[in-house]
């Protein structure tokens, strides 16, 4: 077991009112160059509004996964049926998984699956990009110490390579590369 | 590569059922910016005066403001610019809301809409995919049924639609156009968009929008941010609670609606009821208004919630803002809220316009009661202000009867029905119903933005300046941070508000009409930078010290765009914008006999001094003594294809 510092964004409900000033403020930070360029459908954090139902849920982009969830999950908020998607068509909770049953989370143009990073930089923000801009403290920024498992963490380009491979399969993936490496 | 904007317009042409993504000129960035400038521009290349409004050769400009999906805040404004039914002249719409950045990140700058579809159509874009698609199962349905049921069958939870409801299909003078949480109200576009069979638009965008100079623009954007913070914390002191914030008026934050209720005039804008407000009526409205608003909310990118989600039983949901609160209200004498709340759910599921509609119905009853509207016209017409107003609402929207006639506006119906009605006509400009204000003396820097404004709207050409003279004891503390005032007249205007109400400096002849003008000509310049850029007035225009103002926009506009653009360039920008709209409008007939307020918004009126106010503030401008941009003016601005139609038409004579 070891000490390690989370860093967690915690979502205050009540105050959210769908701005969502918290996607433009990730999806700028997080765009090449920095504030670049805007563009929500590559943000780390989406929200789910429903307007007229008085529903605003930020959802975070959380882990990659091939595979779709074996049961789905409705939430009941102030007495109305909601999920993250369609209520209709694709039943979905608010979780933060980037899944083959829906495109939150995905990449616009490569499909490559979006993780929130808490805008990890050096140096480090104060606090993440969508807590700062976010003035209705919907979002807000903690750090903790917590006893953690030793275990070896995927980095960025590990997940990037493991939903390639999952996509187009190991032997597409492998070909891909080598012909690059040959090519630069 | 663009910055800021897209650089295309999505031509479509709904006789045709055309389709065309179409790269537009840069160069008219740098004349007109974008939003309002540039579709005034469409408006003059496209629209010759003698195009009808329902006419499908009219067209119907859906666009995104400049700075819209960028990071600045509260950049979301939809500019909707077309010939209204109702002044005839252009009309530009605005809404908040959600819909511009998405058509923004789908690749287009604007929407041009011209033709009629041959059966009722919805339009869907999803980035470079657009279709026209089959309406006519959403024939009749509300405003927000139509946006609900396009999402369902789309299955695209993340399309943002804006739509009409039934008195947009049936050409009502004053149909609004609505999204769940906004609605370009004014002047008709509603009636246009149903005149071209198109029920809605749908988009739906994922790609990138650039900056030029990012980091610099973020910059800008945090101080704002931070601007905002302050303005909300440190609300301006002096003058009623109402006008102490910024965002628009924030109706659904606030109880106290002393100010509104006094002020303004009741029913058919007849009556000032100045012991309307009491501790009994205060208690009622805050309980009526804490039990149906469920949250206060707002737009894209904007920390301020003007917004309230309105639920009551048996009443559609929807999002109210505003003066709306009032106007359901005031137009029936009603004394309670409840009922207010109520009817202004039908009238948005329906999709008119919340200035207007009450207006027109309160013009109605006034009708009535004299006996130039009888039971012939009004069968089983209820005895109960309210029940009349339900009654009138179905019966305008459906055009059933005599509503078929009240559809058109107070202006137009008193003329058809005849009998006298035109004397209940008093409170239009333009021919459009103007909120119900009757006051004592007139008020001379009011009296030129009542009367000149191209919007027709006061509250789209006021803001900066306070509406009566601070107590003393708060004026010194007013100008001390008034760093919005523009270069170069920090003195002049500073002193304006010291002096403003002591001894012998008060309205209407003091101070100077020169002054007077360069005070409207501020306002007016705001809105229309605003307008063209897509930032909501209620962090810019609108409020007194706002977040965004002549010094920090140039640089937002430079950062986001990568053109240079100065203070005294942005500002020439505004005008050139605002002469184009205004010689938009002078082809269109518009001269000096139009640019007054209702006979009676004044008391007390002085025909020979307004008369040397009007001159003033048009040679200010540069334009003729009939409201005409002279010559010299056109070709100062770089418009000389306006001065050679000015020409062609007769409008100028050559030179």
């Amino acid at each position: 077991m070891a000490k390690k510092t989370v860093k967690i964004i915690k979502v205050d409900l009540d105050k959210c009112h769908g701005c969502r000033a918290c996607e433009v403020a990730c999806a700028a930070y997080h765009a090449k160059p920095k504030y670049g360029a805007v563009n929500p459908a590559r943000s780390r954090v989406r929200v789910y509004r429903d307007e007229l139902k008085n529903v605003f849920v930020p959802v975070f982009g959380t882990f990659y996964t091939k595979s779709e969830c074996a049961a789905r999950h409705m939430y009941r908020i102030n007495g109305n049926d909601q999920s993250a998607y369609d209520e209709d068509m694709s039943v979905c909770s608010f979780c933060g998984a980037t899944c083959p049953s829906r495109d939150l989370f995905k990449e616009p143009d490569s499909g490559l699956p979006l993780k929130c990073d808490v805008c990890e930089s050096d140096p480090p923000l104060e606090k993440p990009m969508c807590v700062k801009w976010c003035l209705a403290d919907a979002l807000i920024y903690e750090e903790r110490e917590e006893e953690v498992e030793d275990q070896p963490e995927f980095d960025e380009v590990e997940v990037a390579i493991e939903s390639l491979v999952d996509k187009f399969g190991m032997e597409k993936v492998l070909d891909g590369l080598a012909r690059m490496s040959k090519s630069s | 590569m663009r910055y800021a904007e897209t650089g295309y317009y999505l031509e479509v042409d709904l006789s045709r059922g055309s389709v065309e993504k179409v790269q537009s000129d840069p160069k008219l960035t740098e004349m007109y910016l974008g939003g309002l400038g540039t579709n005034a521009k469409l408006i003059w290349d496209r629209v010759p005066p003698e195009v009808d409004p329902f006419s499908p050769d009219n067209i119907l400009i859906f666009s995104a403001g400049l700075l819209c999906g960028s990071s600045a805040p509260g950049s979301n404004r939809t500019i909707i610019s077309s010939i209204s039914p109702q002044t005839r002249y252009m009309a530009f719409s605005m809404m908040g809301g959600f819909w511009a950045p998405e058509l923004k990140y789908a690749g287009y700058d604007k929407v041009i809409v011209k033709g009629r579809a041959p059966d009722l159509v919805y339009l869907w874009i999803n980035n470079d995919k657009v279709e026209i698609r089959d309406a006519s199962h959403l024939r009749g349905k509300s405003t927000y049924d139509t946006i609900h049921a396009i999402r369902r069958e789309l299955n695209e939870p993340h399309a943002e639609a804006l739509a009409i409801g039934l008195a947009g299909e049936n050409q009502v003078y004053f149909a609004s156009i609505e999204t769940e949480s906004s609605s370009a109200s004014r002047k008709g576009l509603g009636a246009v968009m149903g005149s071209k069979n198109l029920k809605a638009i749908a988009v739906r965008g994922t790609k990138d929008l650039y900056l030029a100079k990012p980091l610099e623009f973020m910059e800008e954007c945090n101080k704002v941010m931070d601007y905002i913070q302050f303005r909300l914390a440190n609300p301006i002191e002096g003058v009623p609670a109402i006008l102490a914030f910024i965002g628009s008026p924030q109706e659904m934050m606030l109880h106290d609606e002393k100010w509104h209720t006094m002020s303004f005039a009741w029913g058919n804008a007849r009556v000032r009821r100045m012991d309307f407000w009491n501790e009994k009526i205060e208690k009622e409205w805050t309980e009526t208004l804490e039990n149906a608003r469920k949250k206060l909310v707002g737009c894209y990118n904007c920390p301020v919630k003007c917004h309230g989600i309105i639920q009551l039983p048996g009443f559609p949901s929807y999002v109210m803002k505003c003066f709306s609160k009032l106007t359901y209200v005031m137009g029936a004498m009603a004394d309670d809220l409840d009922f207010g709340l109520k009817i202004a759910s039908i009238a948005q599921s329906y999709g008119v316009d919340g200035y207007s509609t009450p207006q027109v119905m309160a013009f109605a009853v006034e009708l009535y009661e004299a006996g130039i509207l009888t039971d012939q016209d009004l069968p089983n017409f209820p005895k109960d202000n309210r029940e009349r107003f339900y009654y009138l609402l179905d019966m305008i929207v459906k055009r059933e009867g005599i509503g078929d006639v009240l559809a058109k506006g107070v202006y137009w119906a008193a003329k058809e029905i005849g009998k006298g009605a035109e004397k209940f006509d008093h409170n239009t400009i333009k021919k459009h119903e103007q909120i119900p204000i009757k006051l004592g003396m007139l008020n001379p820097m009011y009296y030129l933005m009542w009367s000149t404004g191209e919007k027709v709207n006061i509250t789209q050409i006021e803001g900066q300046i306070p509406q009566a003279p601070l107590p003393k004891d708060y004026r010194e503390k007013f100008v001390q941070d008034w760093i919005q005032v523009p270069t170069g007249k920090e003195e002049r205007f500073k002193r304006f508000i010291l002096e403003w109400g002591d001894e012998g400096k008060q309205f209407p002849f003091w101070p100077e009409p020169e002054l007077l003008c360069e005070l409207v000509e501020w306002q007016e310049i705001m809105h229309y930078i605003d307008d063209c850029l897509g930032l909501c007035a209620g962090l810019s225009s609108f409020p007194l010290k706002p977040p965004y103002h002549i010094h920090n926009l140039p640089r937002l506009v430079s950062y986001a765009t990568g053109m240079d653009v100065t203070e005294e360039g942005l500002w020439e920008i505004a005008t050139r914008v605002r002469t184009l709209v205004r010689a938009n409008n002078n082809r269109r007939g518009l001269r000096r006999t139009e640019d007054k307020p209702p006979e009676d918004h004044w008391k007390k009126r002085f025909p020979e001094y307004e008369a040397k106010l009007m001159d003033t503030y048009y040679n200010y401008r540069g334009w003729n003594t009939e409201g005409i941009p002279k010559k010299e003016t056109l070709l100062r601005f770089g418009m000389p294809e306006v001065y050679q139609d000015f020409v062609k038409r007769g409008i100028l004579k050559e030179e």
